[in-house]
C-alpha cells in the first residue's frame, strides 16, 4: 500500500530520517502495539505511538478516570472524569491521528485473559504501563511463554526504570526480580507518590523502544536496566545477565503456566 | 577501601558481607532489593557468605511500580 499525500506530509519528519524513510513509516503503519495500563506510563507511550502512526493500538484498563489521575495521566482530561479510561484513551488517540485503529479491553489483566488479549490482534510489541506488581509479573510471564517482546517500566517518587525483553535474546523481568514482593512490602506508604513527569520520561522511553523494535534500528534496552533519578538527573544503564535459575526463562523453569498474585497493600490512615 | 555502589564510590573500613553492606550503604527496604556484584546476581541465601573487596562494583536494583498504591481507608 502506498502512502497517501496526507500521510507523506503527516509523517514527513519521520520519512526524512535515514533510519525510517517511507519503508520504515509503512512498517510503523502496519504494526500493532498493546499498551497495558492507560495511566502515568501508558498515557505518553500511547500518545506518541498514535502520533507516530502505529496502525493498531490496543488499550487495556479497567479503571475509570479519577481526579487524582490527572496530575500525570495526560491522555485523560478534566472533561473525561468518571469515563472508563479506555474510552477516554481511545478518544484522545482518534483526535491525534485517525490512521490508528484502536482496540479496547475493559478488563484487569489476569492469568485467564492475558493470553487471549495478546493473541487477539497478534500484537507485535507490548508495553507494560501498569502500576502494580501482580500485573508486572503476569505480563512478563505471559510474554516469555508466548514469545512476545515487551517493555517493562516502573516509576516511584523521583525515580524510574525500564528494560526491554526480546524472546530468547535477553534476560526477563524475573531474571532480575525473581519473586513477587511480599504483601505490605513495596514501598512503605510514606515513600509512595510520584512526580507526574516521571511517567512522561519513562513512558516515552518505552514508546521509543517499541518504535526501534518495529523499525529494527539501534540497540534496544535488552540486557540492561535503565534507571533514572530525576533529583540528581542521572541516567544509568546497568548491565544485567540472564539468570540461569530464572523461574520462567531459566534452564529448569518452575513456572509453566500463568498464575495470579495478590497486590501488596499498604496500611495508611488518611 | 573503595567499592562502587550504584555508580558512586563508597569508602568502607573493612570487607563487609552483602547484608552488612546493605545497612552501611543505606539500601531502602534491604529485604527486597536485588543485588549484583561485578555483574553477577547474588542469591539472597548467599548474602551472609559473599564479601565485597576493593574495587567491587555493586548494584542495588529496586522494585518499582507505578507510584500508585492501594490505600486501606
Ligand atoms: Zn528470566
Amino acid at each position: 500500500m502506498k502512502l497517501t499525500n496526507e500521510q507523506l506530509e503527516r509523517y514527513s519528519r519521520h520519512i526524512i530520517l535515514e533510519q525510517v524513510g517511507g519503508k520504515g513509516q509503512k512498517k510503523i503503519l502496519d504494526s500493532k502495539v498493546l499498551i497495558i495500563g492507560t495511566g502515568g506510563l501508558g498515557s505518553p507511550a500511547t500518545m506518541y505511538l498514535a502520533a507516530a502512526g502505529v496502525g493498531t493500538i490496543g488499550l487495556v484498563d479497567y479503571d475509570i478516570v479519577d481526579l487524582s489521575n490527572l496530575q500525570r495521566q495526560i491522555i485523560h482530561q478534566t472533561s473525561d472524569l468518571n469515563k472508563p479510561k479506555i474510552e477516554s484513551g481511545k478518544e484522545t488517540i482518534n483526535a491525534i491521528n485517525p490512521d490508528v485503529t484502536v482496540k479496547t479491553y475493559n478488563e484487569l489483566v489476569n492469568s485467564k485473559n492475558i493470553a487471549d488479549i495478546i493473541k487477539d490482534a497478534d500484537y507485535d510489541f507490548i508495553i507494560d504501563g501498569t502500576d502494580n506488581f501482580p500485573a508486572k509479573f503476569l505480563i512478563n510471564d505471559a510474554c516469555v511463554l508466548l514469545k512476545k517482546p515487551f517493555s517493562h517500566a516502573g516509576i516511584i517518587r523521583f525515580q524510574g526504570q525500564t528494560m526491554t525483553y526480546v524472546p530468547d535474546k535477553s534476560p526477563c523481568y524475573r531474571c532480575v526480580f525473581s519473586e513477587m514482593p511480599p504483601k505490605d512490602a513495596v514501598p512503605t506508604c510514606r515513600q509512595a507518590g510520584v512526580l507526574g513527569v516521571m511517567g512522561g520520561v519513562i513512558g516515552t522511553l518505552q514508546a521509543t523502544e517499541a518504535l526501534k523494535y518495529i523499525l529494527g534500528v539501534g540497540e534496544l534496552l535488552t540486557g540492561f536496566l535503565l534507571t533514572y533519578d530525576a533529583l540528581s538527573m542521572n541516567f544509568r544503564k546497568i548491565k544485567i545477565k540472564r539468570n540461569s535459575k530464572c523461574a520462567i526463562c531459566g534452564e529448569n523453569p518452575k513456572i509453566t503456566e500463568l498464575v495470579d498474585y495478590e497486590q501488596p497493600a499498604c496500611s495508611f490512615r488518611k | 577501601m573503595i567499592i562502587i555502589v550504584n555508580g558512586e564510590n563508597l569508602d568502607i573500613e573493612k570487607s563487609l558481607n552483602i547484608n552488612e553492606l546493605l545497612i552501611v550503604a543505606k539500601a531502602e527496604q534491604p529485604e527486597y532489593v536485588t543485588v549484583q556484584k561485578n555483574g553477577e546476581f547474588i542469591q539472597r541465601d548467599d548474602f551472609d557468605k559473599i564479601f565485597v573487596e576493593e574495587g567491587d562494583e555493586i548494584e542495588f536494583l529496586y522494585f518499582m511500580g507505578g507510584g500508585n498504591y492501594e490505600v486501606d481507608k
